[in-house]
Order: structure tokens, then C-alpha cells, then sequence
């Protein structure tokens, strides 16, 4: 019986799999055909593999790189001034809590139930007059403020899993504040931190409605590439597949290196 | 070393908890250690003992009274700037650090020298023989081995007061037994003041150099152990300290001031030890150990308790026996090789001067006269 139903649930994993993994084989198998191939009607699966739409998509505009650059500089500078804020107020409210911390993390995460359309007239005429459209700044404090409710949740939910006999430990050793965070909470929470930070990485690589209505050509990002390939010429399926093919393929890698470290718990064997 | 003294000390949770008792965590704890002295703090799980110990070490505020470590008013300072060592019934250890890093964690924030700290960490883990260890992570110890380096940890800053909170509880039976002599051991070599919390009072017992007794907030008594087990202040502690535990029937003393009588059991008091003549014709607790209960055949004995056996528990060296009198359960310690089987018929007398007597309704010892000069 057991077996029988561990077969069931192993066809239902790999359906499952199977039918998440399509699109994005889809998309690869596309990126390395013609254009002529990647658009006939009837899909073909046996075709002669081409690096032709790569190349040209490269090339083509400003090219690749610049988008890549704006879409790394403001992920990574967004996810790190996103830590530096979420940090500090994930530790307020995990061992200093008041009256009103849980409602502070409610409203916090209740700001993302507003759709990003919703606030696209007012921010839009914020930017305009600070003059931050078009800018990577101006992104940057977009996705900063996308991602802190979620940072903020994240880090506080790992700080409150560091045992309180660890932090009541530290703090009879002589440890400040300051000493108990750099030295004893951070370190133990350093797996959940590069959890956190990973996430805001890949939410603001992938971000794409701000990213096309905030910025035109000099802060856009790769979101703003792929869209390129929509032109009004027409559709080009196997060099817009190829852009994102080289959008996503860089957070894949670091998804895959930073595995192991999004699931070790540093904790194990602290209590008890 | 220091003494601690503690005056009036409370802890009040305030008007959130339901009933006005949760709410006196502790409440009017009068303690003066002398210097060097281990006291355990025992008693029930919610006792208070835990409660205590952390506002001596600062991780609670007291809500009233003071606390003084060698004359110094603590309440209001920090738990790092008492010079307190405190070893948690969780053992604590920074997961992230050696077990090196883990006692050198204390005298670095104070910027010791180098040197020093590297001659202190390998003296501390010299005593507690746990040198071997000293490039692990805690993840890679024993539970044992866990428990010595947090006792280093503790060891190392040479504190002004230990505080343990129960820290033999996450051992097996034959370490923990280990693990308390160890400690003695150490008190011993190292003198300083100590603050025990355990829930055990066999541990409390073969520790304490004076057992401080909580039931609800309340002290119950402060004493020796010897004094605990001779000269119980009531019930509670009578019946808390001492394993198995104390035998307990309702009797009435006579007219006479001498004559106690149950149901079916039949004492004479001795007033030698307590004065009893106040409570002539009034009802009392009487209390008696199990180990001074013995089998007797004489029906005519002054002290009698006559039941009918329903738990044999052979331990080897003794049998426990227990039987239902007067609807109390009695609890009598015979030789190992005495034969009884559950049914059994038996009779049971105690010398007069073993017997406890507290008033039936308050519960407190009646006054005794000795001045537990037997118990030093």
C-alpha cells in the first residue's frame, strides 16, 4: 500500500515538474532556432540548433550588456540597502517587541496588497518632479520599498528562532546590544539573511512593471530588453526567447549555488 | 566572591494575568548569602525559584525590594555590568563559535588581553577536563560535554556569583549524579557565591549548603538540609523534601496533651520536641517518615498504625511497602529483606520522638523547643 502510494505521489512530483519546467524548455529549445522555425505553426521539435538569435540579440540596441549592468546594479544595491534597513527593525522588533509589533508587521506586509498599479499616477508624479525616472536610483528606491515588507518579515521570523537563552547568554557575558547583534545574532542568522537577501535578489532581477514604466533607456533593465524584441515590425520569437534566456540565466546559476546555503541551519546543536 | 543579599524582593507581572497569584511571580524574598555560600532555590514548577534567579541575574527587573551583590544596590543595573556567570538549563553555548570562543566570548568584551584570555580558557578547561574540546563546535559534543563547557564558560570570567538554573536536568541519571558531585567539587576549589535552581530535591539535598524552599512566590523555609528533613517549618516542606515522601495522618490530641488518636491509628505525642499543650482536643497533622516506620507484632505498642498492604516495592537494599489508613496513604521503608506480599496484614510503630506535628488547619509546625542543635 505504502509503495503504492509513494509511486503516486513520485508520477504526481514529476507531472507537476514537468509541467512548471515546460515553459522554460520551451523558451531554450526556441532561443536556438531560426525565426522562421521558432514561429511555424506546427512546433517543431527536431530542428538544427542555431546560436543566431544570441548573436543578434546581443548586438542588437544598445545590446545586452547595458541592460544586464542596470539590472545587476539595481538588484544588488536594492537587496543590500534592503538588508541594512530590515536588519534593524527585524531586531527592534524580535527582542524589544511593544504593544504594537504585530500590528507594525501587518501593515507592513498589508502595503503589498495594493496593486503596483494602484500607485502608478502618484509615484510616477513624485519621480517626475525629483526628476527619478529614467534613473537607476529611482528603481533601486522602488524595489527597496517592494521587497522591505517581505525582508523585514523574513529576518524577523529568523531572529526569532535564535534560542532566548543564547541572547540572555550574551547579554550576562557583558554583550551590548550592538556586541549581542554583530556577534552572537547575526552570525547564527546568517543562513536566513542570505535566504532573505537571495529573495530580494531575484524579485528585483525579475521586476518588471516598474522596471518598463519607470525607466526608458538609460536605467532600463533586462525586462526593458526582452520587451524590445516586441517591436512594430512584428514579434521575433527566437531572439526575444534568446534575451530571456540571458535574463533569467544568470538568477538560475545563483539560485543553484546558493541552495545549500538557503537550507543549512547553523543553529542545530545549540540548545539541548 | 560576594555576598547577596535580597530584601523584599518581588517580581509582579501586573494586571495581565488572570488571577491576582500569576500575577506575584515571587513575592517578599529575604535572603542574606554569606560569602561563598551555595544555595539551592527549590520547589514546584512555577514556583518562583526561576523567577528569582533570573532578577538576580538581571534578565528580569524586580518590581520591588533590593537586590545588593557585596553592598551594591543591583536592581537598577544591567545584567552585563553585575559580574554574574549563569549557566542555562539549555546550556546556551554559541552554536557558531569553537568551544574555545565560546569561553573566551566573555573576557574578550571585556578586552582582556590576548594572552591572558588563551591562560584563562586553557586553566578553566584544564579543571573541567575538557581541553580535547576546545577547537569543536558545541554541535559536535555530548550532552555531558556540552554541560562542562558551559560550566567553563561560566568558570573562566571568575565572577562575583554563579547562577544555575537547573543545569543537571538535560542529563541522563547516572551523569547528572556525576555531574553533582562535580559541581560540589568545584564550588569547593573556586568559593564562589552560588546560586542553585533545581526542582530536585535529592539534588537540593546533596548540594545546598542551605536550601531556600518556594511554593507559589513564598519562601517556605531557608535552612540547612538537615534542618529541612529534622525540623520541617510545614506541611508543604515536610512533605517536599525527603524521598519517599513524608507519611501524613489527621489525629486528635486529647485532653491529656499526649494521646493523639485517628480513625484506627493511635500516637503518643512527645512534647519534648514541640509544645503541644495549646492544641489539646484540637485536630493535627502528624507526619512520620517511612524510614522510621517498622513492623511490629506488639498490639499494645503507644504508637500503632494497622493496615492492610497493597504496594510491595522491593528495591533490594529496602522494601517500600504502602497501605491505605485512615484514608491517608502510608508509605513504610522495611528492611530489603523483609518478607511481606501485597494483602498482607501488618502493624507498624515509630519512637515518639520521630513524629512531625503541624496544625491541622494552618499547616505550620507547632513550636518547637530545641534549637536544631542536632542538625548543624
Amino acid at each position: 500500500m505504502e509503495q503504492k502510494s509513494s509511486l503516486g505521489l513520485a508520477v504526481i512530483g514529476w507531472l507537476v515538474a514537468i509541467v512548471m519546467f515546460f515553459p522554460i524548455l520551451w523558451m531554450v529549445l526556441t532561443a536556438l532556432k531560426t525565426e522562421q522555425s521558432a514561429f511555424s505553426m506546427v512546433p517543431e521539435f527536431v530542428f538544427t540548433p542555431t546560436l543566431e538569435s544570441f548573436k543578434t540579440a546581443l548586438s542588437q540596441n544598445a545590446g545586452y550588456w547595458h541592460y544586464a549592468f542596470n539590472s545587476l546594479f539595481t538588484s544588488v544595491m536594492s537587496t543590500l540597502i534592503g538588508l541594512a534597513l530590515a536588519i534593524p527593525a527585524a531586531y527592534a522588533m524580535a527582542f524589544y517587541p511593544s504593544k504594537r509589533t504585530d500590528f507594525t508587521l501587518v501593515w507592513m506586509v498589508s502595503t503589498k496588497f495594493i496593486p503596483a498599479v494602484g500607485v502608478l499616477i502618484p509615484i510616477f508624479l513624485v519621480y517626475k518632479t525629483l526628476g527619478l525616472i529614467d534613473n537607476n536610483w529611482g528603481l533601486i528606491a522602488l524595489f527597496v520599498g517592494m521587497n522591505l515588507p517581505i525582508m523585514v518579515w523574513m529576518v524577523y521570523s529568523y531572529f526569532k528562532d535564535v534560542p532566548k537563552d543564547i541572547v540572555e547568554a550574551a547579554e550576562i557575558d557583558g554583550a551590548s546590544t550592538l556586541a549581542t547583534m554583530f556577534r552572537v545574532i547575526l552570525p547564527l542568522a546568517l543562513p536566513g539573511l542570505a535566504s532573505t537577501g537571495l529573495l530580494a535578489l531575484i524579485l528585483a532581477w525579475n521586476e518588471s512593471f516598474w522596471s518598463l514604466t519607470m525607466a526608458d533607456h538609460n536605467a532600463a533593465t533586462l525586462a526593458a530588453f526582452i520587451a524590445s524584441f516586441k517591436s512594430a515590425e512584428g514579434l521575433f520569437w527566437a531572439k526575444m526567447s534568446a534575451a530571456s534566456v540571458m535574463t533569467v540565466a544568470p538568477i538560475i546559476v545563483l539560485g543553484w549555488f546558493a541552495q545549500k546555503q538557503m537550507v543549512r541551519g547553523l543553529t542545530f546543536g545549540a540548545v539541548k | 566572591m560576594a555576598v547577596v543579599e535580597l530584601k523584599g524582593v518581588a517580581k509582579n507581572y501586573g494586571g495581565a494575568h488572570k488571577n491576582a497569584k500569576a500575577a506575584n511571580a515571587v513575592e517578599n524574598f529575604n535572603l542574606t548569602t554569606r560569602d561563598g555560600e551555595f544555595i539551592v532555590l527549590v520547589g514546584p514548577s512555577g514556583c518562583g525559584k526561576s523567577t528569582t534567579m533570573r532578577m538576580i541575574a538581571g534578565l528580569e527587573a524586580n518590581t520591588d525590594g533590593e537586590i545588593r551583590i557585596d553592598g551594591r544596590d543591583v536592581s537598577q543595573v544591567a545584567a552585563r555590568d553585575r559580574d554574574i556567570a549563569m549557566v542555562f538549563q539549555s546550556y546556551a553555548l554559541y552554536p557558531h563559535m569553537t568551544v574555545y570562543d565560546n569561553m573566551a566570548f566573555a573576557l574578550s568584551l571585556k578586552k582582556v588581553p590576548k594572552p591572558e584570555i588563551e591562560q584563562r580558557v586553557n586553566d578553566a578547561a584544564s579543571i573541567l577536563d575538557i581541553t580535547h574540546l576546545l577547537d569543536r563546535k558545541p554541535r559536535a559534543l555530548s550532552g555531558g560535554q556540552r554541560q562542562r563547557v558551559a560550566l567553563g564558560r561560566a568558570i573562566v570570567r571568575d565572577p562575583q556569583v554563579f547562577l544555575m538554573d537547573e543545569p543537571l536536568s538535560n542529563l541522563d541519571a547516572m551523569l547528572r549524579v556525576d555531574m553533582r558531585a562535580e559541581i560540589i567539587k568545584l564550588h569547593r576549589k573556586l568559593g564562589v557565591t552560588t546560586f542553585y535552581v533545581t526542582h530536585d530535591q535529592t539534588e537540593a539535598m546533596t548540594m545546598g549548603e542551605r536550601i531556600v524552599v518556594m511554593r507559589d512566590g513564598h519562601i517556605q523555609q531557608i535552612d540547612t538540609p538537615n534542618a529541612l528533613y529534622h525540623a520541617p517549618n510545614n506541611v508543604f516542606v515536610a512533605g517536599f523534601i525527603g524521598t519517599p515522601s513524608m507519611n501524613f495522618l489527621k489525629m486528635t490530641l486529647g485532653g491529656d496533651g499526649k494521646t493523639l488518636t485517628g480513625q484506627t491509628a493511635r500516637m503518643v505525642a512527645s512534647s519534648e520536641r514541640q509544645s503541644i499543650e495549646a492544641h489539646k482536643g484540637r485536630d493535627l497533622m502528624v507526619g512520620v517518615r517511612p524510614e522510621h516506620l517498622v513492623l511490629t507484632t506488639d498490639e499494645a505498642a503507644a504508637n500503632l498504625i494497622k493496615g492492610e498492604i497493597d504496594v510491595v516495592e522491593p528495591l533490594g537494599s529496602v522494601t517500600m511497602v504502602q497501605l491505605e489508613v485512615d484514608g491517608h496513604r502510608i508509605t513504610a521503608q522495611l528492611e530489603g529483606d523483609t518478607s511481606v506480599r501485597m494483602g498482607d496484614a501488618i502493624m507498624l510503630t515509630c519512637d515518639s520522638a520521630r513524629l512531625h506535628l503541624f496544625d491541622a488547619e494552618t499547616e505550620q509546625a507547632l513550636p518547637r523547643h530545641e534549637h536544631r542543635t542536632e542538625t548543624a
